[in-house]
């Protein structure tokens, strides 16, 4: 089951926990992929790590350039893109009424405006080939909000609105675009929490921990399968039962 | 190329593109109203005609595409 041997993908992002472990997902099922993310030697890294069908492509997502590039280095990289996984995000926190422009503007242009670039770009190839994937990365707080984090909220809910106007463009074309929201997963960003928030935190997940990056990526590994190509529009949601949405 | 010539492949490529009988495909023939073209087919038929004839029709130009004829005249105009 979802057996990916031959397919193509992106994922950006791929220097944080959860993207680097979708890469790993989706190469262990087959896949010939695409790292990208800013540090490349961790990209090299990730690439040493998993051998062969592994091509680096580092890219900043805030310059428009560099994204409108990438999908056309991918697809000359690996003779074509089947699946698109835009997982980079960032987060500027802070509260609204403290909140400059900078800081929105900046989330926005990674988390969303680079989704879409991508997505607009993936696109004209997979409409060529009647075949694809697109599986944006949201997150639970799209659905609950939080405080400090207007800026990545909108962002993140944007990218389900996102994927479901691309969606219903494409679907009568073999592609599907959907969303994982992830709850907290152990990474970097809440490693960040200190052990008060992080408290408060697990008492709200039902599961009573954590998630994991691989629960992550096994739910972007069945979006990308041929098994899925009925479920488009879609958000998944993997939060320990945090929001039952 | 002979503009007869462009004129054959861009029908061929909407023959076989959108399913159609090819008396149907007239010069005069709209896309959309006649053909039975949603915006997405008109999309592909434009990367179609990029692909065919080797020449790249911007998104303004895209728009002005409504007809058979429109499609072989910029063709005509700008391949290579």
């Amino acid at each position: 089951m979802f057996d990916l041997s031959g397919k193509t993908a992106l994922v950006t992002g791929a220097t944080g926990g959860i993207g680097g472990e979708i890469a790993r997902a989706l190469h262990k099922q087959g896949a010939t992929i695409g790292v990208s993310g800013t540090r490349k030697e961790k990209l090299d890294a990730l690439a040493a790590e998993l051998g062969e069908r592994v091509h680096v492509l580092p890219c900043n997502l805030s310059e428009p350039e560099e994204v409108n590039q990438l999908v056309a280095d991918a697809e000359k990289a690996m003779g074509g893109l089947d699946i698109l996984i835009n997982n980079a995000g960032l987060t500027r926190d802070t509260l609204a009424m403290r909140m400059k422009d900078d800081d929105w503007e900046k989330v926005l242009e990674v988390n969303l405006t680079a989704a879409f670039r991508l997505s607009r770009a993936a696109i004209k190839g997979m409409m060529k080939r009647k075949w694809g994937r697109i599986i944006n990365i949201s997150s639970v707080v799209a659905q609950t909000g939080n405080a400090g984090q207007a800026n990545y909220i909108s962002s993140k809910a944007g990218l389900i609105g996102l994927s479901k106007g691309l969606a219903t463009e494409v679907a009568s074309r073999n592609i599907t675009v959907n969303c994982v929201a992830p709850g907290f997963i152990e990474t970097a960003m809440t490693d960040a929490l200190n052990d008060k928030q992080r408290a408060a935190t697990l008492a709200r997940v039902p599961a009573e921990r954590l998630g994991t990056p691989g629960e992550i990526a096994a739910c972007v590994a069945f979006l990308a399968s041929e098994e899925a190509g009925y479920v488009t529009g879609h958000t998944l949601h993997a939060n320990g039962g945090m929001a039952m949405v | 190329m002979s503009d007869n010539d462009i004129g054959q492949r861009v029908k061929k490529i909407v023959v076989e593109h959108l399913g159609v009988d090819d008396a149907k495909v007239t010069d005069e023939a709209s896309f959309i109203d006649d053909l039975g073209a949603d915006s997405l087919d008109t999309v592909e038929l434009v990367m179609a005609f990029e692909e065919e004839f080797g020449c790249e029709i911007p998104d303004d130009a895209a728009e002005k595409i409504v007809t058979v004829k429109d499609a072989v005249n910029f063709i005509q105009e700008h391949a290579g």
